[in-house]
């Protein structure tokens, strides 16, 4: 055969440009996703990172006319809100995609918790808080961390229990079988063989929940209610970094202002650096070859 | 020790298909027993009834009586006793990709909460010797993952893997049916060593490999048992026309 005649020239042509266009394609597309994440953080950069000091993440908010303050409480209170949902909406969100990939596969009520879990993930934040208001805030007559931590865990459920259900249902049955036919009980298999096959997957579904509830406000305003002052407790209201940052934002004020970029800024790279640690946590461990 | 098998009117159903239609058949104990017929004729259903993994599947369910032993497996035990009494090894290699080999050999132990490190030791050294593979993975045991050993090594390690929890019975699925020719001999090599401790049947679309291995073979078609008898009077002077057919490569 002839590799060189004129329109297999032209083929080879048309098969490199396509190759090029669809390569440049694909990279202008990278580019346009990591772009807006590089934009954000080198305006907060430029913003916050010059009312960045010790006494940030020291003080609590200085009264209104005076200089200084930090943002210590909200910084803290942001941890335990995200620690107090994480706990909650995680084993939660893991255990219900469990029950809808090994358990509930055709079953009424597995449809019933796949449809509500996709509903649930449309409802508006402001929603979510409105609802907590009403169920925690209105029956224990006042704002508290922990009404704040369960409407973060609520809008964190859905998310990791439809990713727990998909990544469950990529483990291959072979490896099912294996198990059982070791004679281990169905509940061993799925704690030891599924979920441990799936758990990189089901990792990166709570990462991105926990991501996108901890730079929630809406759920919080009624629930959380936010601080001005120090405080650890779970039944009073505590400050969260995101609505430190709306009250600075919305306030006359240049101080504050600079303030809410500082502490956009702390949020994000909270936020990366979370994910980060747990990221690098869960790699360790993984053996060699293993896929 | 391994321990015969008797089958008595053995049933089995996916959904409304008949699979296995009233199969009686006793296996010997310390033999290799293999099983032909063409595809989907119900040969792999029929292994999967002996170690109650047919009823995994929501839909299928099976009747008539098993008997291990002195054991009726589906009405003196439950599956899980029975599934650590019979092994099985599957058609595709099936290692757990996150364990590495050792704990892919110690997982039948493991995973049923032993944790006596000395005698876990002893047993992946003991069942990879017997799986010959310990030569090939003795200084990677605990650092590489089982997957990434090639086609062969891995069903070899599935093998040590069953004989880990110390079967009387082995069930092998098409064990080579996936693998190339050097590892297929290694291991119909390894059933030919395995067979005085454990009793073994063997599913095979190769019926040279039936021929090799197996001093009884039986041969379905169509969700029944045509004939079952001793491996060179099926070969060689076969009683029944369709399994005469079948041998000689006129359906199939």
């Amino acid at each position: 055969m002839d590799f060189n005649t004129r329109t297999m020239r032209l083929n080879t042509m048309r098969r490199t440009m396509t190759n090029y266009f669809v390569s440049g394609l694909a990279i202008l597309s990278t580019v346009l996703v990591v772009a807006p994440l590089v934009a954000i953080l080198a305006y907060l950069l430029y913003k916050g990172a010059s009312s960045l000091n010790f006494d940030f993440f020291t003080k609590v908010p200085a009264p209104v006319g005076e200089q200084g303050g930090g943002m210590a409480n909200s910084i803290v209170g942001s941890g335990i809100i995200l620690a107090l949902a994480s706990s909650l909406g995680i084993p939660v969100g893991i255990a219900a995609g469990v029950y809808l990939a090994e358990f509930g596969r055709g079953k009424m009520l597995a449809n019933a918790v796949r449809f509500t879990a996709d509903v649930l993930n449309g409802v508006p934040s402001i929603v979510m808080g409105i609802a907590i208001y009403s169920l925690v805030v209105m029956q224990q007559k006042h704002f508290s961390a922990f009404a704040g931590g369960v409407a973060l865990a609520i809008m964190m459920v859905p998310t990791i229990t439809r990713t727990t259900e998909e990544m469950l249902a990529t483990v291959p049955h072979a490896i099912r079988e294996a198990a059982l036919g070791l004679g281990v009980p169905k509940w061993r298999t799925v704690l030891s063989v599924s979920l441990r096959t799936a758990s990189p997957g089901i990792i990166t579904g709570c990462m991105l929940a926990f991501a996108r509830v901890a730079g929630e406000t809406a759920p919080l305003l009624f629930t959380a209610f936010g601080n001005q002052f120090w405080s650890l407790k779970l039944n009073e209201p505590i400050g969260a970094l995101p609505l430190q940052i709306y009250v600075y934002a919305i306030s006359p004020y240049d101080e504050w202002h600079r303030l809410a970029w500082a502490g956009a800024l702390v949020l994000i790279v909270m936020i990366m650096v979370s994910v980060t640690l747990v990221r690098i946590f869960a790699n360790r461990g993984v053996l060699k070859g293993s896929s | 020790m391994g321990v015969g098998i008797h089958v008595e009117h053995l049933n089995a159903w996916y959904g409304s298909t008949h699979t296995l239609q009233d199969i009686n058949l006793h296996i010997p104990a310390n033999r290799a027993t293999a099983l032909i017929g063409p595809s989907g004729c119900g040969k792999s259903t029929f292994v999967r009834c002996l170690n109650r993994m047919h009823e995994t599947n929501p839909i299928a369910r099976a009747t008539g009586t098993v008997k291990m032993g002195d054991v009726d497996i589906y009405s003196d035990a439950s599956p899980v006793e029975i599934r650590r009494r019979v092994g099985m090894v599957f058609q595709r290699p099936n290692p757990f990709p996150t364990m590495s080999i050792y704990d892919n050999v110690a997982s039948g132990l493991k995973l049923n909460g032993f944790r006596n490190r000395a005698i876990l030791d002893e047993v992946v050294e003991r069942s990879l010797k017997q799986a010959a593979l310990w030569e090939e993975v003795k200084d990677d045991l605990k650092k590489k993952s089982g997957a990434s050993l090639s086609g062969g090594q891995q069903q070899r390690m599935c093998i040590a893997r069953a004989l880990a929890v110390d079967p009387e019975v082995l069930l092998m699925d098409e064990p080579a049916s996936a693998l190339d020719p050097v590892s297929t001999s290694k291991i119909e090599d390894l059933i030919f060593q395995l067979k005085s401790q454990y009793t073994i049947v063997i599913v095979t679309h190769n019926m040279q490999q039936a021929a090799r291995v197996a001093e009884n073979t039986g041969f379905f078609l169509n969700g029944k048992m045509v004939e079952f008898d001793k491996t060179d009077k099926i070969f060689t002077r076969p009683s029944d026309k369709r399994t005469e057919d079948y041998i000689t490569g006129r359906f199939g």
